[in-house]
C-alpha cells in the first residue's frame, strides 16, 4: 500500500514538473511571472509547514527570514556591486537568513507554544522597525531596487527585465523550487523528521526516549528560516524591488494563510496554497479595496469549516468516493 | 547495577520519600509494592530524572547520577514507561518503536535518507513488535490502538531503548485480565534475554508472585521490607500496610 | 527635565497598563492569546475620534465623557460579539487554531474599520487642547497627560476592587487558577468567559480612546500596542496585576528615556529587555511557573 502511494506521488511530481517546464509555451508571460511569484513563495510556505505540521509550532513572524534573504540580496547589490552575481546572492540569502533564524530561534524555542507564536511575531516586527528606521543603510521604506544579476559569469546582455523574467529566470525559479521541495521531502521523511513529529505529539515522551526537544525545535526553526530566506532571495528578482513591508505582520500572516489555504496536513499543501494565494490576492485586490477583509473572512472560514485546506478537502473527497479497500 | 541510598523527597511540608535505600542487580526483576499514594511513582520519577531528590544518592553502575538530567540518564541506559500511556499518537506503531531505536543509536538527527531506508532499524523495530504481538498493527496510527495494546506499545518502546535498567510503572494495568499473563510473559522473557535490571510497580499479587525475583514494599516513605516474595508476604507490618490485616 | 521624562514614562505606562491588563485577563481566564486585542484598541480609538468630532460644540467634560464611554461601550460590545460568534468555537481546538482565528479577526476588523470610518486618519485633539497645560518646576506640561495617568490609575483600582472584593472577580480568579475545579464548583463558565472577554476588550478600547487626542487614529494603530502589551505581560509575568503595573512602568520609563536620548534605540532596547528577562526568568517578574 505504501509503495503504491510512493509511486503515485512520484508520478504526480514528474507530471507537475513537465507541466511547469512546458508552461512558457502554454500561457501568457503575465501568468509566468505570477507562477514565479507563487513558486518562490511556495518555498517559504514549505519552510513554515515544517514548523507547523511537523514540529507542531506556529510562527507568525516568518516574514523576518524572508526579508533577511531578500535584503541580503539587496544589500549585496548596494555595497558589493562588483560581486553581484546570482550565485553570490543566493549564498548571501541562505547565510543571512540562517544566522537570523538561529538568533531568533534561540529566543523563541525555549517557550511554550503560546509565547512562542507571539515572540516570533514580536521579533519580526523588531526587524521591520530596524529595516524601516535605518534609512541610510537599507533605504528605509523606499526599499532597494534589484536589477538583473550575472549568472555564473554570464551577463544577460541587453535583455530587458520582462524578457529575463519570462525567459531564463523562469527556469531558474522552477529549478530552485524543485530542488528545495525534494530537500524538504527528504528532511520530513528522515529520522530527524520523525523525531520532530514525536516532539509534536508528546514532548514528555520524546524527552524520555532521548530526543532533546528544544534543540530539535531549534534545528527545525533554522531550516525553516533558511528556506524562507532562500524564498526571499529568489523572489527579490521576480519583484525587482524590496521594501520593509515583507517583514511586517501582514505579510507573515499571509504566509500562514497560504499554508492553511493549501492544507497543512499534506506535504504538498503549502505549495498549492502559495500558488492559489497569489492568484486569489490578484483577483481580490482587483475586485475590492477591502481584500484584507476577504483574507480575514476566508481564514476564519477555513479554520472553522475546512481546517484541512484545499488538499485536505480533495483528499477527504477522494476517501469518500473510494470504495473501502479490503 | 542501580543503587539508591537514603533518598529523600518532600513536596512542600509533605515528605513523600523519607529514606529509601535499596539496589537492583543485573538480571533481577524486582517488584515495588505499596499502598496508593505511598510514593511509588515519585520514586520512579526520582530514578528516571523527572524529579530531583532533596538528599541522598542514586548510583548507576557505581556512577553518581543523582544530579544528572533526564536525557543524560537515558543515554546512560535508564528507560521507563508511563502509568498513563504516553505515545506518539499521530505516528505509526512502527514509527513509535523505531524512533526509540534511532534515538538510542543517536541517529535522530540524520536528515538525509528517508527513515524507511534504514533497514537494520526497521527490522529491529519489527522484531520487537513481533515479540510484543503488535506487528499486525505496525502501519496503523498509535492513536488507533485499543487501550490495552497502547499499554503494551508503551512498554515495548521502553524496551526498545535497550536499557540497562528498566522502570515499569504498572505495565499490566488497563490490560484485560485474561491477557495479563500473556503480556507479562512477553515482557519478562524479553527482559531476561537481555539481562536488564528491572523494577516493576505492580498491584496484582499473582503477577508479582509469578514473575518477580524479589519484592520491596514502600510505605510511609520508607522501604518496609525487601526480600523474596514468600518471606515479605508473611511480614506482619507488610500485611497491615498492604491488606489492612492485623493479627 | 528628568522629571518631565519620568512623567512621560508614566504617561506611556498608563496606556501599556490598560492594554496589558486587558490581555492578561483574557489570557489568564480564557487561556487565549487574542491577536485581535490591538484591533479592539483601534476600535476604541476610531469611535472616540468620531465622537469627539460629533461633540465639537459641547463642553469639555461632556466631550470627554461621551467619547470615552462610547468607545469603551463599542469595544465591549465588539468583544461580546466576537466571543459569542467565533471565539467560543476555539476552546476545544488546538492552540494554533485559536491564534489563526484571532489573526483572521484582526484582518477582518482592520478592513471593517476602513469600511466604516474611511481609510484616512482621524484627528481628535479637542480634549487635549481644551485641557491646557500646567507649570511643573519651570516646564509646561499638558494636563491631558496627567488626566490619562489618573484614568489609568482609577482603572487599576477598579480592577483590583473587582478581583478582590466582588463575587464576579473571585469567580474569575477561580477560573484562572483551576478551570476544572471552577467548573466542578458550579461556576457559570459561559457567562464568566464572555464577561472576561468583554472586560478585556473594554480596557483595550479605553486605551485606544485615550490616545486619540494626542495622536490621530490611523490604520494599523493597534499593532504596536499589541506587541508592547505582550512585552509588558512577558516582563511582568502572566496573571499578575502587580506584574502588569510594574512591567508597564519599566517599559514606559525605558521608552521615555530612550526616546529622549537615543531615539533610534527605542524598540530594540525594549525588545532586548524582554529577551533578557525571558532568558533569566521566563515566567516574568511576578508570574507563576
Amino acid at each position: 500500500m505504501k509503495k503504491y502511494i510512493l509511486n503515485a506521488r512520484a508520478v504526480c511530481y514528474a507530471v507537475a514538473l513537465i507541466v511547469l517546464l512546458a508552461l512558457p509555451r502554454l500561457v501568457t508571460p503575465y501568468h509566468l511571472t505570477l507562477m514565479e511569484s507563487g513558486l518562490s513563495l511556495a518555498i517559504m510556505a514549505l519552510g513554515l509547514n515544517l514548523l507547523l505540521r511537523y514540529t507542531g509550532v506556529l510562527s507568525f513572524g516568518h516574514g523576518a527570514y524572508f526579508a533577511a534573504g531578500a535584503y541580503a540580496v539587496g544589500l549585496l547589490y548596494m555595497y558589493l556591486p562588483d560581486h553581484f552575481s546570482f550565485e553570490n546572492a543566493m549564498l548571501a540569502s541562505l547565510l543571512v537568513s540562517a544566522i537570523i533564524s538561529a538568533l531568533f530561534g534561540l529566543v523563541c524555542v525555549r517557550h511554550t507554544r503560546v509565547f512562542f507564536s507571539i515572540l516570533t511575531l514580536a521579533l519580526s516586527m523588531l526587524l521591520f522597525a530596524v529595516l524601516e528606521k535605518a534609512y541610510h543603510f537599507t533605504g528605509g521604506s523606499d526599499g532597494i531596487r534589484i536589477p538583473i544579476p550575472t549568472f555564473f559569469g554570464y551577463e544577460f546582455e541587453g535583455m530587458r527585465r520582462f524578457q529575463f523574467l519570462c525567459g531564463p529566470y523562469y527556469y531558474i525559479v522552477v529549478g530552485i523550487f524543485a530542488i528545495s521541495s525534494l530537500v524538504m521531502l527528504a528532511i520530513v521523511n528522515s529520522p530527524f523528521g520523525k523525531a520532530l513529529q514525536s516532539t509534536r505529539d508528546n514532548e514528555t515522551r520524546a524527552e524520555m526516549i532521548g530526543v532533546r526537544v528544544k534543540r530539535f525545535r531549534l534545528y527545525a526553526f533554522i531550516i525553516s528560516g533558511t528556506f524562507s530566506g532562500l524564498s526571499g532571495g529568489v523572489w527579490s528578482f521576480v519583484n525587482g524591488h524590496i521594501t520593509p513591508e515583507i517583514c511586517n505582520w501582514v505579510f507573515s500572516g499571509e504566509v500562514v494563510y497560504m499554508v492553511l489555504l493549501g492544507g497543512f496536513m499534506i506535504f504538498e499543501g503549502p505549495i498549492v496554497g502559495a500558488v492559489a494565494f497569489t492568484y486569489l490576492r490578484l483577483y481580490a485586490v482587483a475586485m475590492t479595496e477591502y481584500w484584507m477583509l476577504i483574507i480575514g473572512a476566508t481564514l476564519i472560514f477555513l479554520v472553522l469549516a475546512l481546517p484541512g485546506g484545499i488538499t485536505g478537502g480533495i483528499f477527504s473527497l477522494i476517501n469518500r468516493l473510494k470504495p473501502k479497500s479490503a | 547495577m542501580l543503587q539508591v541510598q537514603q533518598l529523600q523527597k518532600s513536596f512542600g511540608r509533605f515528605m513523600v520519600i523519607s529514606d529509601a535505600t535499596f539496589s537492583v542487580e543485573k538480571n533481577e526483576v524486582v517488584a515495588l509494592l505499596g499502598p496508593n499514594g505511598a510514593g511509588k511513582t515519585t520514586l520512579v520519577n526520582l530514578i528516571s530524572g523527572h524529579l530531583r531528590p532533596d538528599s541522598g544518592k542514586i548510583l548507576l553502575d557505581d556512577r553518581d547520577i543523582t544530579t544528572a538530567p533526564a536525557h543524560v540518564r537515558i543515554a546512560m541506559g535508564i528507560a521507563r514507561n508511563f502509568q498513563i500511556t504516553q505515545l506518539f499518537e499521530e505516528l505509526s506503531v512502527l514509527d513509535n518503536v523505531r524512533n526509540c531505536i534511532f534515538s538510542k543509536e543517536r541517529k535522530s538527527g540524520r536528515f538525509f535518507k528517508p527513515a524507511g531506508a534504514y533497514k537494520g532499524e526497521k527490522e529491529e523495530a519489527m522484531s520487537i513488535l513481533q515479540t510484543f504481538n503488535l506487528d499486525q498493527f505496525a502501519l496503523d496510527l498509535a492513536g488507533a490502538l485499543s487501550e490495552g495494546d497502547k499499554k503494551i506499545l508503551d512498554t515495548a518502546m521502553a524496551f526498545a531503548l535497550k536499557a540497562k535498567f528498566l522502570l515499569l510503572d504498572e505495565p499490566t494495568s488497563g490490560v484485560a485480565t485474561s491477557d495479563k499473563f500473556k503480556v507479562m510473559d512477553t515482557i519478562i522473557s524479553a527482559i531476561q534475554k537481555q539481562g536488564t535490571a528491572t523494577l516493576i510497580i505492580e498491584h496484582d499479587m499473582d503477577i508479582v508472585a509469578e514473575y518477580t525475583d524479589r519484592v520491596m514494599v514502600l510505605a510511609e516513605g520508607r522501604i518496609l521490607a525487601d526480600g523474596a516474595a514468600s518471606e515479605v508476604m508473611e511480614n506482619k507490618e507488610v500485611k497491615e500496610t498492604l491488606f489492612g490485616v492485623s493479627d | 527635565m528628568g522629571l518631565i521624562y519620568a512623567l512621560n514614562g508614566v504617561y506611556f505606562a498608563a496606556f501599556l497598563f490598560l492594554t496589558s491588563l486587558g490581555l492578561n485577563i483574557i489570557l489568564g481566564v480564557m487561556g487565549i492569546l487574542n491577536l485581535a486585542h490591538g484591533s479592539l484598541y483601534a476600535i476604541g480609538g476610531f469611535v472616540a475620534a468620531f465622537l469627539v468630532g460629533l461633540m465639537a460644540q459641547s463642553s469639555l467634560p461632556v466631550m470627554v465623557l461621551v467619547s470615552v464611554l462610547g468607545a469603551v461601550a463599542v469595544a465591549g460590545v465588539a468583544g461580546f460579539v466576537l466571543e459569542t460568534t467565533l471565539i467560543k468555537h476555539m476552546y476545544r481546538r488546538a492552540l494554533e487554531y485559536q491564534l489563526l482565528i484571532t489573526f483572521g479577526i484582526l484582518l477582518l476588523i482592520e478592513d471593517l474599520i476602513k469600511l466604516v470610518f474611511g481609510g484616512e486618519s482621524r484627528y481628535a485633539s479637542a480634549p487635549y487642547d481644551a485641557m491646557g497645560s500646567l507649570d511643573i518646576m519651570g516646564h509646561t506640561y499638558s494636563v491631558y497627560f496627567l488626566f490619562v495617568m489618573a484614568v489609568a490609575g482609577a482603572a487599576g483600582l477598579f480592577i483590583w476592587w473587582l478581583m478582590v472584593r466582588t463575587r464576579l472577580g473571585i469567580m474569575l480568579r477561580a477560573i484562572e487558577m483551576d478551570r476544572e475545579m471552577a467548573q466542578a464548583m458550579g461556576i457559570p463558565m459561559r457567562s464568566l468567559t464572555i464577561a472576561a472577554f468583554m472586560l478585556g476588550s473594554a480596557f483595550a478600547g479605553l486605551a485606544g480612546a485615550l490616545v486619540v487626542p494626542t495622536t490621530p487614529a490611523v490604520m494599523g494603530m493597534g499593532m504596536d500596542p499589541l506587541i508592547m502589551a505582550f512585552i509588558v505581560v512577558v516582563i511582568g509575568g502572566l496573571g499578575s496585576m502587580k506584574g502588569a503595573f510594574l512591567g508597564s512602568l519599566i517599559v514606559g520609563l525605558t521608552r521615555s528615556f530612550t526616546i529622549a536620548y537615543f531615539a533610534e534605540l527605542e524598540m530594540p532596547l525594549l525588545f532586548l529587555i524582554a529577551v533578557v528577562i525571558l532568558v533569566i526568568r521566563p515566567e516574568g517578574l511576578f508570574g507563576q511557573k
